[in-house]
This record gives C-alpha cells, sequence and structure tokens, in this order.
C-alpha cells in the first residue's frame, strides 16, 4: 500500500482506458454473455458486461494487459456495475459477491504478472465502484418529488458488499467513480469507512465525480466546488473527474477543484465527445494533446481515460505523463 | 480579533459556501423550525408542504446562507417529516443550492436528515449531556456522513450559563472531538447559549454580556472552530415588539460578531440594519445587552412602549410582478416560482380565444426559453424540472376549461410510452424525460430499461399510445432503435417516434432512423426540449404542417451528411483504379501449376486431416474463449476445456473408425487474366471459360497505400505474360444425419459436438488442400516446411480468399465457381437461395499464388461501383445492390 503513496509522490501514475469500448470490439453475443453456466437464465443477459468476468474472463484478462502493456500503472476491474442495486436489472443480485471477487481476481493476477516483469514499475489494481442505476437524491416520480427509488441505506450495504468482495479479491485501491449524485457517493464512502474499520485496514480510496451538463454540474445539480466539499470528509488518495466530457471540456472543472484540494487530483476524460454515431472519434494523439495542457498547468498526479478511449490513447497519455511532474500534494494520505 | 486560524470551514448545498478570513456573518434561516415557528409547525402538521417550502424559499431569498430544519414536536412523527422535507427541498433548486442545518434533539432524526443530503450539512447539535460516549460515538458517526457539527455549551451538570462554564465544556468537548474522534477542528461550531436579557430577573443580566465575552474565549483559544447562536432568544422578553426586537438582534449581533460569533440562526427578515437604529432606541438596548446600567431594563421597558412595530419586511424582489403578462409566466417558469401561475394564467384565459392557447403560447413560449437557458448551461437539471412542476400546475388549472370546452373529459393530453431499448440499461436521461413530460400532463408508460422491441410493439397496441419514446446510452442501443423503426413501419403504426439519449444524435437519427419510418421521426436531445416537441406533434393543428418540415428537415440534413461522408472518405471507382496494388510483373515469378484442370478427391480419410484442425475455434463455439492448447490449462476455463477436448478425442475416434463422416473436395487451376482492372479472366488454352468480378476498396487513404480488389495478384493481360489461379470447394458429409441421429436420442450434446467437429474436418481440408495445391499440384511453394501453427498463421506464401468473407463478401462468385468447377455435379455440394453451401461444413474460394497477394478487407464501397459491377455481370442495379448491400457506405 506504501507502495502507491510512493509512487504517486514520484510520477503522474496512469490509469487504464475504457473497458467497455474494447468490450464492444469483441462483438459478444447474447449466447457469448451467457456462456454455458448461465445458458438457461431467465433475463436477457447481453450488455451486463460485469458478467463477463465470469463468462469471457480471457477478455477481460486481455484487455488488462493490454492497458498495462500501453504503460498504465493502475487498471481498474470490470466491476463498475457490481452492486446489488446495478445487478436487480438482470436479476442476478445473488452474483454480486463472486462477480467482484472474480474481476478483481483476474486483475490483480495480470498485475502482478506485470510487476514481476517489471520490478521497478509496480502495477495495481483499483476496484470500480459505479454509481449504480439509481439517484438518492432525486426523485424519479414526478408527482411525488419527496418519494426516492433508493435510500441511503440501500446504497450503503450495496456498497459494502462490493468494497469487502473487491477488497477480499485483491484490489489496492478502491475506486468510487462516475459519481453523478454526491449522495450515491456519500453512502459509498460511509461503507467504506465501516469496512475500514471492522477490518482494521487502511485501503486508500479515489473518488471521482462527473460533470453531467453544460451549466458545469453534477446530475444531481452540484457545482464542481460543492461536490468536492460534500466528499473531502473522508481521506482520499485522489479526487477528480471522470466520463460524460472530453479531456478539453473536463479542464475548467479540474482547475475549479485543484487549488482548493490537499489530495491529489484525478481525470480520465472521455476520448472527445461521442460523434454523430456515438462513437467517441478523439484519436490518442488529439487526446494526448489536451491532456498535455493538464500537466503544463501542473493539475495533475493521476491521468487516464474513459469512454473511447484505448490502449493506443493509453500508450499517448503515458508517453505524455512521464515527460511531467505530478501536482504536488499537500496532505500525506494515509 | 487575533487571528490564530489555519483553516476554514467548507459547507455545500448545489453550491459551496466557504469560511475564510474576510468572511461576513454567517445567517442562519430560522423559520423552518416548528419550535420557532407556529406557521410552519401548521403547514407541517396539515402536511401542506408547498407552503412548508415556500417558507423555506422566503429565508434564502431573505438571504440566509444556511437553513436550519427542525421537526421536534410531539404531534408529528419528527423523523419522517424531517425525510420529507428534506426531500422535497432536494427538488428545490433555489433552495437546496444553500447548505443545510439538520437541527434535533433526538438522534434518530439527525441521522434520518444526513441520509438525504448530498451537500455537507451541519448538525444541530450534540452535547456532553448524556456523557461522552455517546457524545463520541455521535461525532464519529458525524464525521463519517460528512457535516459538520454545532456543539452546545451543556455537559452532565446542565447548561452552561456563565463565562466559566461555557469555556469549561467548550475545552473539554474541543479536546474530546480533536483528540478521540479525530473531528476536524474547523467543523466544530460551539453554541454559546444565547438567554434572553431585560427580564426582570437579576441574575440574567449577564446573559448577553457572558455569552460575548465567552465567546471571544473560545475564538481566541480553540483554533479553527466558529461560534454560533440562536439570537431571537436574546430578546424573548420583548415577543410583541418587533420594532424593539430587531434593534436588540442587531445590537446583540454587532457586538457578537466583534467578539468572534461568526454565524447565527438569525430570521434575516427580524433584523434592523445597526446604523439604521435611532440613536435613542440604539442606547436604550446596548445599556442591556452590555449591561452597562442597573436600571437599563426599566428603561429600555419605558422607552419600547413608544417604538411603533417593525419595518416593512425585506425579503423577494417582486419587481418583476409589474412586467407583462408573458414576461411574468415566463419568469414563473423559469425561476419555477408557482406562487403566482395560477393568477396569470387566469388573465391569460381571459384573454386568450381558448383555454388551449394558453398552453400552445404563454406557456410553450415560456418553456422554449427555459429550453434554450438549460442547452446554453446557464440552467441546470434540477431547475428545469422545477420549471416543468410549475408548468404542470398551470396546466392542471387550466384542463378543466378546456375539456368543458371540448365537452368532453379528457384526463392527459396524450399517452407516451418510454423505454431504453434492449441491451441497454441504461435509465436515467428517459426518466427526466418522463418526469417532465409528466409535468405537462401527458401519462407516461414507462416500460424501463432492456425492452425487447416485441414488448415495445405490443404494448403500443395495447394502450394506444400516441408517441413511443427511445432511450440508451451505449452504441449497440443504436441499431435497436433503427431496428424498432423498421418494425414501426412493417407494422404500419403512425405514432411518432422519439429517440433520446447520449449517444444518439441527429445526424443519426436523420440517416439511419428517419428514413426507416415513413411518419415522424424526432431526435429530442434534452429533456426541456421534450415538452414542445410533443406539443407540436400532438397539436390537431398544426401536428401536420410540423411532420411535413421535420421529414424535409431531416431529409436535407440526410442529404448534406451523406454527401460530406462521401466526399471525406470515400473515392470514385476510376480514381480507386488509379490507385490499385502495383506488382512489378517484369520481376515477379508466376509458376505455371503442374497439372492444369479440374480435379476430384474423394479418397483423402479423416485421419489425415487431423494435424490441420485449428482447434481454437472449436472452442470458441463453446463459449470457451483462448487459444489452443494453452486453453487446457487456463485457470479458469482450463478444466472445462479439457473435459470437451477429451469428448471431442472420443467422437472424432468414433466417426473415424465408422467413417460416419466424408470429406470430399474439388478444385482446378487454370490460365488466368486480369482485364478490365477488377476482372479475371480463366481461360483454357488462351479460350475464355469463366470470368471472376472483383470488388475494389474505395475508402480514401493516405498516399501511397493501394485501393485493393484480388485482381491485382494476377497479372493483367495487357502484359502479355500469362499467369494463373484456382478454385476450389471441400465439404465434409455426413455430420447433419449423425447429428439428427443424436437428437433423436435426446443427446443435444453429442449433436453439437458432430457439427462443431465437422466444421473443424471442414476447415482442416481446405487447409490440406491448400497445402497439397502450394507444395504439389502447382507446385509453386516445394519446399514449403510450415508447422500446424504456422499454417493457422496463414505464413504460407499466396492465399485462398472465400467469397462472402472480407476480401470478397459478395456471394454472388460462388455461382461462377461452381459452374466452372461443376461442384454439384463433381462432389454433390449445392447452393441455397441465399447462396450458402450445404452441407453446412463446406468452405470454397479461390487460390492466388503471387507471392505478394495478401489478405485484406473489402470495406464499403459507393454506388459507382455497384452499378459497374451491375453492367460487368449483366445482371440488374437491384440484385447487385441487394447483394452488395451490406457493404454500400450509404447503407
Amino acid at each position: 500500500m506504501s507502495n502507491i503513496l510512493q509512487a504517486l509522490q514520484q510520477r503522474i501514475l496512469v490509469l487504464d482506458g475504457a473497458m467497455g469500448t474494447m468490450l464492444q470490439q469483441y462483438k459478444f453475443s447474447e449466447a457469448d454473455f451467457r456462456g454455458q453456466r448461465f445458458k438457461d437464465y431467465p433475463t436477457p443477459l447481453q450488455g451486463n458486461n460485469d458478467l463477463l468476468s465470469i463468462t469471457q474472463p480471457h477478455a477481460i484478462k486481455a484487455i488488462h494487459a493490454k492497458y498495462f502493456e500501453a504503460g498504465a500503472d493502475i487498471v481498474e476491474t470490470n466491476t463498475f456495475s457490481g452492486t446489488t442495486i446495478a445487478m436487480a436489472d438482470y436479476q442476478m443480485e445473488d452474483l454480486v459477491y463472486e462477480l467482484n471477487y472474480e474481476s478483481a481476481k483476474i486483475a490483480r493476477e495480470v498485475a502482478d504478472d506485470f510487476t514481476t516483469k517489471e520490478p521497478n514499475k509496480p502495477r495495481f489494481v483499483a476496484g470500480s465502484i459505479g454509481p449504480t442505476n439509481k439517484t438518492a437524491s432525486m426523485s424519479p416520480d414526478v408527482n411525488d418529488p419527496g418519494y426516492r427509488a433508493v435510500t441511503f441505506d440501500d446504497l450503503r450495504i450495496a456498497y459494502k458488499q462490493q468494497a469487502e468482495a473487491l477488497i477480499d479479491g485483491g484490489v489496492d485501491i478502491l475506486l468510487v467513480e462516475t459519481v453523478f449524485d454526491t449522495l450515491n457517493a456519500k453512502a459509498a464512502l460511509f461503507a467504506i469507512e465501516e469496512v475500514k474499520e471492522e477490518r482494521n485496514l487502511n485501503i486508500p480510496v479515489m473518488l471521482s465525480g462527473t460533470i453531467t451538463d453544460a451549466s458545469g454540474r453534477t446530475l444531481s445539480g452540484q457545482t464542481a466546488e460543492a461536490f468536492l466539499i460534500s466528499v473531502s470528509h473522508i481521506p482520499l488518495l485522489s479526487v477528480g473527474f471522470n466520463c460524460a466530457l472530453g479531456a478539453h471540456l473536463m479542464q475548467p472543472h479540474l482547475e475549479a477543484i485543484a487549488n482548493k484540494t490537499d489530495f491529489a487530483i484525478s481525470a480520465h476524460p472521455n476520448a472527445g465527445l461521442p460523434n454523430a454515431f456515438g462513437e467517441y472519434d478523439e484519436s490518442p494523439e488529439e487526446m494526448g494533446a489536451q491532456i498535455e495542457e493538464y500537466l503544463k498547468k501542473d493539475l495533475i498526479n493521476i491521468i487516464g481515460g474513459c469512454c473511447g478511449t484505448s490502449p493506443d490513447h493509453i500508450r499517448v497519455i503515458a508517453e505524455i505523463a512521464a515527460k511531467y511532474k505530478p501536482r504536488k500534494i499537500l496532505q500525506a494520505v494515509i | 480579533m487575533k487571528s490564530t486560524q489555519t483553516k476554514y470551514m467548507r459547507l455545500s448545498g448545489l453550491e459551496p459556501l466557504v469560511l475564510n478570513e474576510n468572511s461576513n456573518f454567517i445567517n442562519i434561516g430560522e423559520r423552518t423550525n416548528v419550535a420557532g415557528s407556529r406557521k410552519f409547525l401548521r403547514f407541517i402538521k396539515e402536511e401542506k408542504f408547498d407552503e412548508a417550502l415556500d417558507i423555506a424559499r422566503h429565508q434564502v431569498d431573505g438571504g440566509a446562507q444556511i437553513i436550519d430544519v427542525n421537526m421536534d414536536d410531539g404531534l408529528i412523527d419528527g423523523k419522517e417529516s424531517m425525510v420529507r422535507f428534506l426531500n422535497l427541498i432536494a427538488a428545490e433548486p433555489d433552495i437546496s443550492r444553500v447548505p443545510i442545518m439538520i437541527d434535533s434533539s433526538k438522534w434518530e432524526i439527525i441521522e434520518a436528515g444526513l441520509q438525504v443530503v448530498q451537500g455537507k450539512c451541519v448538525v444541530n447539535s450534540i452535547s456532553l449531556k448524556e456523557g461522552e460516549d455517546k457524545f463520541i460515538w455521535e461525532a464519529k458517526q458525524i464525521k463519517r456522513y460528512g457535516a459538520a457539527v454545532i456543539v452546545m455549551a451543556f455537559d452532565e451538570v446542565g447548561q452552561a450559563d456563565n463565562y466559566e462554564r461555557r469555556i469549561e465544556i467548550c475545552k473539554r468537548s474541543f479536546n474530546l472531538l480533536t483528540n478521540k474522534v479525530g473531528f476536524p477542528s474547523e467543523d466544530i461550531i460551539f453554541d454559546l447559549n444565547i438567554f434572553p436579557v431585560a427580564t426582570g430577573m437579576e441574575e440574567h443580566r449577564k446573559n448577553a454580556i457572558d455569552f460575548i465575552e465567552a465567546t471571544r474565549w473560545v475564538r481566541q483559544n480553540l483554533p479553527n472552530v466558529s461560534v454560533s447562536g440562536g439570537v431571537s432568544n436574546v430578546s424573548f422578553s420583548f415577543r410583541g415588539n418587533d420594532g424593539v426586537r430587531e434593534a436588540m438582534h442587531s445590537v446583540f449581533l454587532y457586538h457578537a460578531i466583534q467578539a468572534g460569533m461568526n454565524m447565527g440562526i438569525v430570521n434575516p427578515a427580524l433584523l434592523e440594519v445597526y446604523d439604521d437604529i435611532p440613536k435613542d432606541l440604539l442606547e436604550h438596548v446596548e445599556d442591556v445587552i452590555l449591561n452597562r446600567r442597573e436600571d437599563a431594563t426599566e428603561r429600555l421597558l419605558d422607552f419600547a412602549e413608544t417604538v411603533k412595530g417593525s419595518k416593512v419586511e425585506k425579503g423577494i424582489d417582486l419587481s418583476w410582478r409589474e412586467n407583462s403578462l408573458q414576461e411574468r409566466i415566463t419568469h414563473a417558469l423559469v425561476k419555477g416560482i408557482d406562487a403566482y401561475i395560477i393568477d396569470d394564467v387566469e388573465t391569460a384565459r381571459l384573454e386568450a380565444e381558448k383555454p388551449i392557447d394558453v398552453i400552445e403560447g404563454h406557456l410553450m413560449i415560456g418553456m422554449n426559453v427555459v429550453g434554450d437557458l438549460f442547452g446554453s448551461g446557464k440552467m441546470f437539471l434540477p431547475q428545469v424540472v422545477k420549471s416543468a412542476r410549475v408548468m404542470k400546475k398551470a396546466v392542471a388549472y387550466l384542463n378543466p376549461f378546456i375539456e368543458e370546452e371540448k365537452g368532453d373529459k379528457q384526463k392527459a393530453i396524450g399517452k407516451i410510452l418510454m423505454a431504453t431499448v434492449k441491451g441497454d440499461v441504461h435509465d436515467i436521461g428517459k426518466n427526466i424525460v418522463s418526469v417532465v413530460l409528466a409535468c405537462n400532463n401527458y401519462e407516461i408508460i414507462d416500460l424501463g430499461v432492456m425492452v425487447p422491441p416485441e414488448k415495445i410493439i405490443e404494448t403500443a397496441k395495447k394502450e394506444q399510445v400516441d408517441i413511443i419514446g427511445l432511450s440508451g446510452l451505449i452504441t449497440p442501443s443504436l441499431d435497436e432503435m433503427v431496428y424498432l423503426a423498421k418494425e414501426m413501419e412493417r407494422q404500419n403504426f403512425t405514432v411518432p417516434l422519439l429517440i433520446g439519449g447520449a449517444t444518439t444524435s441527429k445526424a443519426h437519427t436523420a440517416v439511419k432512423i428517419d428514413p426507416q419510418y415513413k411518419n415522424a421521426v424526432v431526435h429530442v436531445n434534452d429533456a426541456s426540449r421534450a415538452v414542445t416537441v410533443v406539443g407540436d406533434l400532438l397539436n390537431e393543428k398544426t401536428a401536420n404542417n410540423y411532420v411535413l418540415n421535420l421529414k424535409k428537415d431531416y431529409n436535407e440534413f440526410r442529404t448534406k451528411f451523406l454527401q460530406r461522408g462521401k466526399e471525406k472518405s470515400f473515392i470514385s471507382l476510376i480514381e480507386a483504379r488509379k490507385r490499385k496494388f502495383q506488382i512489378n510483373w517484369k520481376v515477379t515469378k508466376i509458376s505455371k501449376p503442374k497439372e492444369l484442370g479440374v480435379q476430384v478427391l474423394k479418397q483423402i480419410s479423416l485421419k489425415e486431416l487431423l494435424p490441420f484442425i485449428d482447434w481454437s475455434p472449436f472452442f470458441r463455439s463453446w463459449d470457451l474463449h483462448g487459444k489452443y492448447p494453452e486453453i487446457l490449462r487456463d485457470k479458469v476455463v482450463g478444466e472445462q476445456a479439457t473435459h470437451l477436448f477429451e469428448d471431442a478425442q472420443v467422437m472424432i475416434k468414433k466417426i473415424i473408425s465408422k467413417q460416419a463422416l466424408k470429406p470430399k473436395a474439388v478444385f482446378g487451376l487454370f490460365e488466368a487474366n486480369s482485364i478490365n482492372y477488377d476482372d479475371i479472366l480463366i481461360q483454357r488454352k488462351g479460350k475464355e471459360i469463366a470470368i471472376f468480378r472483383t470488388l475494389r476498396q474505395q475508402l480514401q487513404k493516405r498516399d501511397g497505400i493501394p485501393n485493393l480488389a484480388l485482381a491485382d495478384f494476377i497479372a493483367p493481360k495487357e502484359t502479355g505474360l500469362l499467369d494463373y489461379m484456382g478454385a476450389f470447394c471441400v465439404a465434409v458429409f455426413g455430420a447433419h444425419e449423425l447429428a439428427n441421429s443424436y437428437k433423436e436420442r435426446e443427446d443435444d450434446y453429442s449433436a453439437i459436438m458432430v457439427q462443431a467437429i465437422a466444421d473443424r474436418f471442414a476447415e482442416a481440408f481446405a487447409e490440406y488442400l491448400h497445402k497439397q495445391v502450394r507444395t504439389k499440384y502447382w507446385g509453386y511453394d516445394v519446399n514449403e516446411e510450415l508447422t500446424n501453427e504456422e499454417l493457422i498463421k496463414e505464413s504460407y506464401k499466396g492465399i485462398r480468399p472465400a467469397p462472402g468473407y472480407p476480401a470478397c463478401p459478395d456471394h454472388l462468385e460462388k455461382e461462377t465457381i461452381w459452374s466452372l468447377l461443376e461442384v454439384e455435379k463433381k462432389i454433390g455440394v449445392t447452393l441455397t437461395e441465399s447462396l450458402a453451401m450445404w452441407p453446412a461444413a463446406a468452405v470454397s474460394g479461390y487460390y492466388f499464388a503471387n507471392s505478394e497477394a495478401k489478405y485484406f478487407g473489402l470495406g464499403k464501397i459507393t454506388d459507382d461501383q455497384v452499378v459497374d459491377f451491375a453492367i460487368r455481370k449483366g445482371i440488374s442495379y437491384d440484385k447487385a445492390r441487394k447483394w452488395l448491400h451490406p457493404n454500400l457506405a450509404e447503407n
């Protein structure tokens, strides 16, 4: 664990790129998603990417390896939707522990292989904890703005289960990401603190919000700074933003928080904005040039990619990141 | 005050509230407190939450930077009311922009409140009243929930009511919090108990001045903390005389703030400006607060008689009420203010010809402004939802009039089906659109996520919906939407189709979806726009024109887009031919086949083919992904793969011993020359016997990168050189029958196994035959020594592309192969109507021997090549188009 803190002081760490985009290239069919084990499962399973850690582990493994090869220091586990809440869509709540555990194990194995090969560049695994598909501070029912489809406790319990499984599977870091409703994130942080206390362990936590609309706010309406304030009560390894925006549009929001926190700053933007056909087509070079602007402005400690980014993007980003010093972190985090 | 402060409290609602060395006093609104406001208590008791929210809004508008919410009353369920009210506040961005203070003496209410607020709150309050353990435990929880905390100057003995006790308790609390809990000192706020003065009781004379002095001590001795208090207490004895009370509050605050009190529960509407207090009143009040005279209380009481009531309550800026009717309605929608909307709508109704005109006129104009502001980032989502609610209220008011007018009862203006398409689970955007539309009085039938197209169609029919809205976030969802549009067309739907979601776009909608459906298809890029679009689509008067214009717009957009796409990424066939792949025919080696003509191979044994089997695809067909043989040792699937592989070996043995599968092959090697760039002329002794038509890449490429066609690998006629090429078909017979025999015995596993093995044998046969051709029949590479692995990697010289595969996706050429080799007659493999081979375990293709020949993908081609291809092949344009369809660029 001290390893990652050391690494963070020394250099800009590189996070991996998109998992979903890479999986799309496999064009897995409904049958591929099901595999033998779930061939008679009652719900459609195509699109349940987290499940591929069980039914197509080779693909997941290969993607992790590609990102490490490209220069990533940290890969994210394939567990973005690994909560009982998100898995309810597939009636796979009972599978949550296994999904997270197996995903963490796969990433762990690949990371360890790389670390063994290159001991001077240790590789890390971040357990991806997504936002779920429900919002704790907004009502889905117009006739009842006071209604909530999910409660803090629902989320806390679900996140706790996910965090425990990820830790059991061997992750180095927990990454609460794509936070569009800060209350969801606070429930995740609460759960993680409980786990840390119960197990008497000090696993680093990264937290990454998502600015969704043109007004520069989260989906639940907070400004970047209000978001930062709302999640700073827990010692974080890093705080930052990911998804929804390309590197260019994300910059002002990073600037808005960079001089207001002592935590490390992370960013994993999309490869631009989706084009007319839903594809992200910002080239590695274009994205790299935008990211170099972050580094020139000394905004960043951890950098990676979200939707539409590929190992080629990460390769370029890693090459650029190697040329710059990390932003100075004021707070010794853990 | 000397500042030793290094850290400052930071709170948040939707927006930050950050203290710093220059911060002014923070006003905490106190009216949303059932203990402090009877009106508020009554609203909560009667569940008049809208009115209760108005009180909160009034506080924020009046300048409160934090609002205190308290539900401690014996007659209401405090926990439930707290949760309900805070949830409602969250939906009011003009209130929830400020941080919330969760105020209760009961821990369970505090915790329930902490669980529903996304921003960083303040808990009001905890204290040592019930001992250290409870104090520490609660503080720890609060820290974990991410809130600041007010600590009351209260301990096991009681409430601190003098200078010394205040200091004693604060010091002890501070040490416990910072040392035992690790609570950030900047998040601690001390409430030093403000007690009334001028009560007539001797012991109350020092209440204000002790508070002020204790404040000074706390701020100087306990680093980074804040000091707060409920200011109105101080004037308790002057209830009923707001003039005096306002002055007392101001004077008290003036001195307490100088001592370091930096926040307080104050009714901003009940606060006089210190400098505006009349001199004589000021003097009397200061005497009381600062305990300057023995007779201060009596003097103030006497003087109070002369002070008449309060000045006009300040607060909300109502100047907008003086604007024109339309401006007022727009303002109300943009700001989400529903207080006057009924009055304004009524005025509009009386002026309008028909009540519906108010919706389509005034209200829609306002909603369009909302849409524009949202689109340009000047409003954000919770505000838009708020606007939609005002809209709903207005529409609800107008509805009875509209119904009366029409004479029939109509509950909703329209019924809208909403669904996230199959394979996609993202529904937040869809839910928002549903909310906004429902606010505008549309009935929403929400089918949820991952909805199969059949269900959408079925529900749409059953419910007779007026509009179907589809949403999706991931790229594959776009195809689902196209499919649904096709289905709607096929089933003669007429209702409009709305398309939305992060990956959708006007371009995709115009190019891919709109052409599939004769009726309206609209891309709706944000929730606020949905209302006007749906309104236009369902308005009987204007819908027809709207849809016609829409279709025209999308058509023009499509045309432009496609032209742009074409110019950008494709070159004409003529241009592509100029960029053909150049082989230097003067130096390249052309080998004449050892034996020309057609040959049949029936006597081949399965055993001979075994070494040529590429097992990796076999595992893939069973959903096991990985490379053979590594897959057998794989940690995850290794065991399963090994079992499967063993079963396959047993099955193969059975098949070989019973000769249950029969491989057959036909192939031919011919004289050949490319002609007219893309065609290959097959000759026997110089006489034409067939022509293969090949297709050429048309994608715009970088300089120096050729646009390939298979014909490029054959010497052109004009070189005068005679070149050669081959064609083949191999097949494994008997698999279908064998599989059926297993199926009859209910052994599906073996049935699938047989088919998978037959496929592998067919591929292996093709590999085997290609090798025989290279080394023996054609013999252009007699010395080839390749392992099976190298064969799979295609390390050999020359290629064997197959019709239907990337280099030559056109299946029609199979017909040419069939007639050239007499495939059906010689070995019995037939072509189905869709040009698939039967038996299914079969491979057919061409042989190219040139060492520069390589596999490639054709990619997309444009219409000029389709026309050219049809002419060359002598088939109709439509037929050519049909077969080349998957490769058409404008597809």
